[in-house]
């Protein structure tokens, strides 16, 4: 156990000495450009920045899926000449619902719908649909297992992707930006202490359509929109409301760019589109057909505003203006860029903390951890002279590794995280009272020195191992489970168990061990 | 100078009887559990947003804070449920909401919170804001519960591959009842139970179950090597022989702690002061819970086993 090969001797300490190197740039700032200079990363609680988890509205996608496959079983049964009483999304089980038009016409019903889940087979083979008798007669169309799951993915995918642009839109420096769960999305904005603009940014589903105006009805008379209309609010007078064709004249999926700019004639704040072929053909054809009458531009169900064609718009640039300021020109362009999202998106947590706060929490931790630092490293000194300083060396060079493997693997280090780090270094002395118990006791018993020494280590050993893996395993847990700054905390005390073990054990013995072969004492001061 | 120890933590060769104690020991622990565990169902634990929702938003006001003013403002803006509280400095002050019924009212409060402080003190400046809507709140929850539990299972599956069933069902035992105590702790000290909570228990459980296997790692060495003594003074000898250690350990982790209560900050020192309860509990129940529960149960049986496994074990190299 005491004795080190040349090899064995020259590993110990390479690993320490490159522990040493890779903690130096928590240090200083690289010395020159080329080198790999990788520190540890604070959290935001340390550096301050806004945390947003935002939560896909599912219910809405499924919605949207369930309109469209009625308006589909709608089609189907009147080619089929299959006759219905009414047809409805039910919201609730999320399923469509079929009333056949008299008791009997079940059969018939349920025929024609089997035969058109048949034909819709999602991608796997596994059909799109499932049908379903229900005892009062009526028909219920749901989706499957496999197309919810598929229509979910793709909806967070597509979520993340414009949640990105909007965010990089904005010029946030290293926002990050992952999945989390089924249908979460977790933003995190260094430095954004004030996250309502992104927030607003991102409670947006910015669908922007345009609808041809139905001039016959009025929405101030009351009653219901005539078929095919609805009435929609004014952005700046949410009590005025417009007849709206429902039918989509051009929708903005097609848009490949728009700019905030001010209108050279009237000074205002306008946001200038650009169409691609698709959008650029359509909307010509609907402006060169609808010369003289208005219509409307539709953002997320509200009118931004109403203007009259006044001549066919061909090349497919256009310009939205509606009571802008320089600030939401600016944000629409950048929405309209980014493209829509699929569903809404909902903000369920947030965490915010400004820079002072951050400060607060560093120079608190900071102070935490260097009081401690001293105390154990005195204790250790005080209660088990020369062994105790030989493992405060070993902790001083733990703390180092820490650090070291914490910048290497790019770990987060937050507020909790530096409790670990100080919890750590208290119990990381463990091992070093168990070694230093058990070679006093061996002393006592009338060993040898070295032997004293040997049988210490050899004794204690499955203790470190037996008590470090018990506390291991409580850390894993809590990293898989536990979110945000704790996280960071399970990630301190599990790497920490992993270079406690290095130093506690082999640093301190081969110290232990030089010391030795250098001195050859006749007694151990223990 | 400094080469021998200049001090002693335990004099050599302590011989406490332990196992004496056994009863009281047990009747305590008994006692405050049973008091932790009333205590957790009235009048319960102080739950933090993350399990709960909420709002907490810091800020700073101009002007020293007015509180009739802004709580005025607050019940104006349809925010009378609002708590305020002076934190630090007099110009810093903390507002606090309930639970929102959903995520979307609780986002729309955080932005209300906002324009009412704004609109009672112009000029303030939000140093820091944490909103936890419900769908998030009884997700953290879940994950914490399951955190805990997972844990306690994997520890006593680990220790009874390492050492007897005995030793695992005294350790898991004497872990539960840790646990309850901490518990306890924190509905009379109402300090908010929150995830770094969660994290501290988890801490005291992985410190706690430390401690237990040094004493087990003894017993188990000195149930082989002394075959024929009784296992109740085997088990006072192996406490009195680790007694130094334990006594070291717990004043490390101890001294480590002390500093996170008292200059951490409001979130690391709860989390402080609740790892040094729980280091307290941890070390007395080695002692005084969990050895009697393993004379309890192994009276018989350890000292049998010991004496049947004994040759296969010999084999094996000494740990």
């Amino acid at each position: 156990m005491m004795f080190f090969s040349r090899a064995k001797m020259a590993l110990i300490l390479g690993i320490c000495a490159l522990g040493v190197l890779l903690s130096l740039p928590n240090l200083m700032s690289a010395p020159a450009a080329w080198l790999p200079w990788r520190h540890v990363r604070l959290g935001l609680d340390l550096k301050g920045g806004s945390y947003l988890l935002l939560q896909v509205d599912m219910a809405s996608v499924i919605h949207e899926q369930l309109t469209n496959t009625l308006d589909g079983i709608r089609t189907t049964l009147i080619k089929d000449g299959v006759g219905y009483h009414s047809l409805a999304v039910d919201r609730v089980h999320q399923r469509v619902l079929v009333t056949p038009r008299e008791p009997g016409d079940e059969a018939a019903l349920l025929a024609a719908l089997r035969k058109m889940v048949a034909g819709q087979v999602a991608p796997g083979g596994t059909p799109e649909l499932a049908v379903a008798p229900l005892p009062d007669g009526q028909v219920a169309v749901a989706l499957s297992t496999e197309a919810l799951t598929a229509r979910a993915n793709s909806a967070m995918q597509q979520s993340i992707e414009i949640v990105r642009r909007r965010i990089d839109g904005t010029g946030v420096v290293d926002p990050e930006i992952a999945r989390q769960g089924t249908n979460q999305i977790m933003v995190q904005l260094p430095g954004i202490s004030d996250p309502n603009r992104i927030k607003s940014l991102l409670g947006r589903t910015a669908h922007l359509t345009f609808h041809l105006i139905d001039q016959t009805a009025n929405p101030a008379a009351g009653g219901p929109p005539p078929p095919g209309d609805e009435f929609l609010p004014m952005q700046d007078q949410p009590t005025a409301k417009l007849a709206v064709r429902q039918f989509v004249a051009v929708d903005g999926g097609n848009l490949t760019d728009a700019e905030a700019g001010q209108d050279p004639q009237t000074g205002q704040w306008v946001v200038n589109f650009t169409f691609d072929s698709v959008g650029a053909r359509e909307f010509g054809d609907v402006t060169r057909q609808n010369v003289g009458r208005p219509f409307a531009i539709v953002l997320d169900n509200q009118v931004i505003s109403a203007p009259v064609i006044r001549e066919p718009i061909l090349g497919g640039r256009g310009q939205i203006s509606g009571n802008f300021s320089a600030q939401s020109a600016t944000d629409l362009a950048l929405l309209l860029r980014a493209g829509a999202l699929p569903a809404p998106l909902n903000v369920v947590e947030q965490q915010s903390v400004g820079p002072e706060l951050g400060a607060d929490a560093i120079r608190a931790g900071t102070i935490s951890l260097a009081v401690g630092f001293v105390l154990v490293i005195l204790f250790m000194g005080l209660f088990y002279g020369l062994f105790g300083w030989l493992a405060d060396i070993a902790l001083i060079l733990n703390l180092i590794i820490l650090m070291a493997i914490l910048s290497l693997l790019q770990a987060t280090l937050t507020l909790p995280g530096m409790a670990g780090i100080l919890l750590t270094l208290g119990m990381a002395v463990d091992a070093n009272i168990l070694i230093n118990e058990r070679i006093r006791e061996e002393t006592r018993l009338g060993q040898r020195p070295l032997a004293a020494m040997e049988a210490g280590f050899r004794r204690a050993y499955g203790t470190i191992i037996d008590s470090n893996a018990t506390t291991l395993l409580a850390h894993v847990m809590l990293f898989i489970f536990g979110s945000g700054p704790v996280r960071g905390f399970a990630i301190t005390i599990t790497l920490g168990i992993i270079s406690t073990l290095f130093t506690a054990t082999l640093v301190a013995r081969l110290l232990m061990a030089r010391w030795y072969v250098a001195i050859r004492p006749a007694a151990l001061p223990v | 100078m400094f080469l021998h120890p200049t001090l002693r933590l335990v004099p050599d060769n302590t011989k406490i009887r332990f196992m004496r104690g056994r009863f009281l020991g047990i009747l305590v622990s008994a006692v405050l559990s049973t008091a932790s565990v009333v205590l957790f169902f009235y009048p319960g634990l102080n739950l933090g947003i993350d399990f709960k929702g909420g709002i907490v938003i810091q800020a700073r006001t101009p002007k020293p804070v007015d509180f009739a003013t802004l709580r005025a403002s607050f019940a104006a803006a349809g925010l009378a449920e609002v708590g305020l509280q002076r934190v630090g400095a007099a110009n810093e002050v903390m507002i606090s909401l309930e639970s929102q019924a959903t995520d979307k009212a609780t986002d729309a409060a955080v932005q209300r919170i906002g324009a009412a402080l704004e609109k009672a003190a112009p000029g303030s400046k939000i140093l820091g804001t944490s909103a936890v809507g419900p769908t998030v709140s009884a997700e953290l929850l879940r994950k914490g519960l399951l955190a805990v539990g997972l844990s306690l299972a994997m520890i006593l599956v680990y220790i009874w591959f390492r050492f007897e069933w005995e030793f695992a069902i005294g350790a898991v035992v004497t872990l539960l009842l840790d646990m309850t105590k901490t518990i306890g702790f924190l509905v009379v000290t109402r300090l908010p139970f929150d995830l770094v909570m969660v994290a501290a228990i988890l801490t005291i459980l992985g410190y706690s179950t430390n401690d237990k296997v040094v004493v087990y790692d003894r017993m188990r060495e000195n149930l082989r090597k002394y075959k024929s003594m009784p296992l109740r003074e085997l088990i006072d000898l192996s406490i009195n022989e680790t007694l130094s250690r334990t006594v070291g350990t717990s004043s490390t982790v101890f001294l480590a702690a002390l500093p996170l209560a008292l200059f951490g900050g409001a979130t690391l020192s709860a989390f402080a002061w609740t790892m040094m309860f729980g280091i307290i509990v941890g070390t007395s129940s080695s002692i005084f819970i969990a050895a009697p529960i393993l004379l309890f149960l192994g009276e018989q049986r350890l000292r049998q086993d010991a004496r049947v496994v004994r040759p296969t074990k010999a084999r094996k190299k000494p740990t």
